[in-house]
């Protein structure tokens, strides 16, 4: 079973580690995983911002790209959403190309979702026993159902979960929104961070680094310097080190 | 200085220069959204609103919460809620034909207004015609869209809001900040010095003790009044009935005691049946405030009948195009479903932080975003369908599943194809584009950003200040970047391995 990895343009970027903790954590659960180079983008910033022919330009290529994969993961609910909903749901819906589009979206998941409800993982390899708060990000959640999934994987690496308030609400990096209107993003951010800090947790956890950059920046903006942020698949491989 | 400096440093007193030029022919509702940034700025330092928003999410928010428990098939009920309003907008023509020919058989006039100017024409032609001195109003949207109070004034009529929300916002002098709740943004010790200042009584401190004050206020002008104006939440094609929602009731007051009764209302808001109505109310308060009901449901067709004791003489129906064609037939007709809950604004994370002002207009949240645009021009609010992070959470709560945030992005694509915004975005997505479809240069560039990045966080690993990114960077840090990409990284382990 060929799984090609997704890694994101933030993950390749800013967080490499994520990539390879999610290569880790698909190799763990026994599929063989392929990491097609050409890939950069999956289009979401020029398709949230109205560039709708690049936004097409890039499902081709995405497309093309993924073809001899029989899975496409991805460690991040926004960009597995563009794929899998909105390239057929939306840019291609009244297209030949939109049965292709199709089958690429049925072969696209979110990683903790992959992890949970196709490969039905039992264990993780790695251990994370303190208490963490999670965010549900948006896209992962609403248009993908992204909810439990990452919570169980947690559990299973020994995690205790201190649900914060309002999980579920904007965290407020809505991509080129944090920086169009950076000042209600800093706000939207700031009601997060406040709701996580009194969650007491150790660490925050979510499944998106756009969300997790944009919470981490303003945590130690405000002077938190202990609250240590976390994409999932960070905690779910061997080695707290590993996080770094 | 030269003067691309003067311009650039008073960019927004020169923008808003030629805004108010540009809009002096609109006689409606100023528009203001073309501020809405700025506004929005202020708007997170107000203290009174901030408090206000946060309070009221016990009832827009937990409370909706708490209401939709008792239906077990929510979503099959907004399933058929918006096959109702769908079906209503492809029949538009047929169901107002239909409309006024029951209305008029049971004496109501039935009138056709395409623009706001018109409009105000007509209701103003029924006041004249009639000697009305004094009018009392109930809440209606769209003759704020119009600006009908102003013109009424204009031409020497008293207009009374009733609605108590409206009544507060007329001593004030300040438009709605939310469509169901529209002084929101008042705070109890603003509300009590209106009344001091308009009442010339003693100033009051206990809510329900002002509320009896208002409502001693009213009644006289309810008494008084020759012509009621009320809105309608919807028409009713088989019976020509028009009708409203509300808690107060003083939409029976206004729509009974008066001689001449006008109803003003937007073409789109005709369903076809009695049936569709009870379907539609089931969501309509539950959406707004969690109620399972409203208190009054005012439902009138006709005029006074000979063998009826109450009532009035002469029932005007005037309908409001003002830009609602411009979204039948086209791919944002679905907002035209919209039944006025709230629920959307009330659920919007940006809403509830800066407010319903900062749209500059009437409707604000969600629903203005894309309302505004196409009744004003996109030009002039342009900020409001990026006034959103598409976080979803107003789809999944709009009880006719209008797909606002996708609707938005349509507005964003219109934005895009006729390049207006800004410079500096526009190149920003060009050069994007440009390396994104080139893996080579793209990884080359990726490189250079870790590299950069990394360096620039130092020892800390954060970064305070990124050049053209000050939106981010004014209030947060940005966690820096490893300094390698993902991409070299793992080629390097493959080599490594091989």
């Amino acid at each position: 079973m060929k799984v090609g990895l997704f890694v994101t343009c933030l993950v390749d970027l800013v967080r490499p580690g994520i990539g390879f903790a999610a290569l880790e954590l698909l190799e763990d659960a026994g599929c063989e995983v392929i990491v097609p180079e050409t890939q950069t983008c999956c289009g979401q910033p020029g398709y949230n911002s109205g560039a709708r022919e690049i936004s097409m330009e890039l499902a081709r290529k995405v497309l093309a790209e993924f073809a001899d994969c029989d899975y496409v993961v991805a460690p991040s609910g926004s960009c597995a959403g563009q794929i899998k909903v909105h390239y057929p749901g939306d840019l291609f819906r009244d297209t030949p190309e939109r049965e292709a589009f199709d089958k690429l979206a049925a072969k696209t998941f979110e990683l903790s979702d992959f992890l949970v409800n196709v490969l039905k993982v039992e264990r993780v390899p790695g251990k994370y026993a303190d208490t963490i708060t999670y965010h549900d990000s948006c896209s992962g959640l609403r248009e993908l159902g992204v909810k439990q999934q990452p919570r169980a994987l947690l559990a299973l690496a020994g995690a205790t979960i201190s649900e914060m308030q309002d999980c579920e609400k904007c965290c407020g990096f809505g991509g080129t929104f944090s920086i169009k209107l950076g000042e209600i993003s800093t706000r939207m951010a700031d009601n997060k961070c406040k709701n996580i800090k009194a969650a007491g947790a150790e660490a925050i956890v979510g499944g998106d680094l756009g969300c997790l950059l944009n919470i981490e920046g303003r945590l130690r903006r405000s002077g938190d310097e202990s609250t240590k942020v976390f994409h999932f698949a960070e905690l779910l491989v061997e080695g707290k080190s590993k996080c770094d | 200085m030269s003067i691309t400096v003067i311009v650039q440093k008073h960019s927004m007193l020169v923008f808003s220069v030629f805004s108010v030029v540009k809009n002096w022919r609109l006689t409606e509702m100023q528009v203001q959204s073309m501020f809405f940034k700025r506004t929005a700025s202020i708007k997170l330092d107000d203290a009174v609103l901030q408090h206000n928003m946060k309070k009221a999410r016990s009832k827009f928010v937990d409370g909706r919460a708490k209401g939709m428990l008792d239906l077990d098939n929510l979503e099959d009920i907004r399933t058929a809620a918006a096959a109702i309003r769908d079906r209503a907008l492809a029949n538009l023509d047929a169901y107002l034909i239909e409309f006024e020919r029951n209305a008029v058989r049971r004496g109501a006039q039935v009138h056709w207004a395409e623009t706001a100017a018109e409009a105000n024409r007509i209701v103003l032609d029924i006041a004249r015609k009639n000697h009305i001195k004094k009018i009392t109003k109930s809440k209606s949207m769209v003759t704020e869209e119009i600006g009908l109070n102003d013109e009424l004034a204009k031409a020497g009529i008293e207009v009374v809001e009733t609605d108590l929300g409206e009544y507060i916002l007329q001593l004030a002098g300040e438009p709605p900040s939310h469509i169901v709740a529209p002084a929101m943004h008042k705070s109890k010790e603003q509300v009590a010095d209106l009344f001091v200042q308009h009442h010339h009584k003693p100033r009051l401190t206990d809510i329900s003790a002002m509320t009896r004050e208002a409502r001693e206020a009213l009644r006289g002008h309810f008494l008084g009044a020759d012509m009621g104006i009320s809105g309608a939440n919807f028409v009713i094609a088989e019976s020509g009935t028009t009708l409203t929602v509300t808690n107060e009731g003083n939409a029976d007051m206004v729509t009974t005691l008066p001689r001449i009764h006008v109803v003003v209302t937007g073409i789109e808001k005709v369903i076809g049946t009695m049936e569709d109505f009870a379907t539609l109310i089931r969501l309509l308060p539950r959406s707004a405030v969690g109620q399972s009901i409203a208190n009054y449901l005012t439902l009138t067709t006709g005029i006074k009948a000979p063998d009826e004791k109450e009532g009035p003489e002469q029932m005007h129906i005037v309908f409001i195009d003002a830009g609602r064609t411009k979204f039948v037939g086209g791919e944002l007709q679905p907002m035209l479903r919209c039944i006025r809950c709230g629920a959307c604004m009330n659920h919007c994370p940006v809403y509830q932080n800066i407010g319903g002002h900062a749209y500059g207009w009437v409707y604000p949240g969600p629903m203005g975003s894309i309302l505004t645009p196409t009744y004003v021009g996109i030009e002039n609010a342009g900020d409001l369908p990026n006034a959103a992070t598409f976080c979803g959470e107003c789809a999944v709560v709009c009880p006719v599943k209008i797909p606002l945030p996708d609707l938005m992005r349509k507005l964003r694509e219109k934005q895009f194809d006729l390049a207006l915004r800004p410079w500096s975005e526009r190149m920003a997505i060009r050069a994007w584009g440009f390396a994104v479809q080139r893996p080579r240069f793209y990884a080359l560039m990726s490189r250079l950003g870790a590299r950069f990045g990394a360096w620039l966080g130092g020892r800390k690993k954060l970064i305070h200040r990124l050049p053209g990114l000050d939106g981010w960077t004014h209030g947060r840090d940005m966690p820096a970047p490893t300094g390698k990409t993902f991409r070299e990284l793992y080629r390097a382990r493959r080599a490594g391995r091989a």
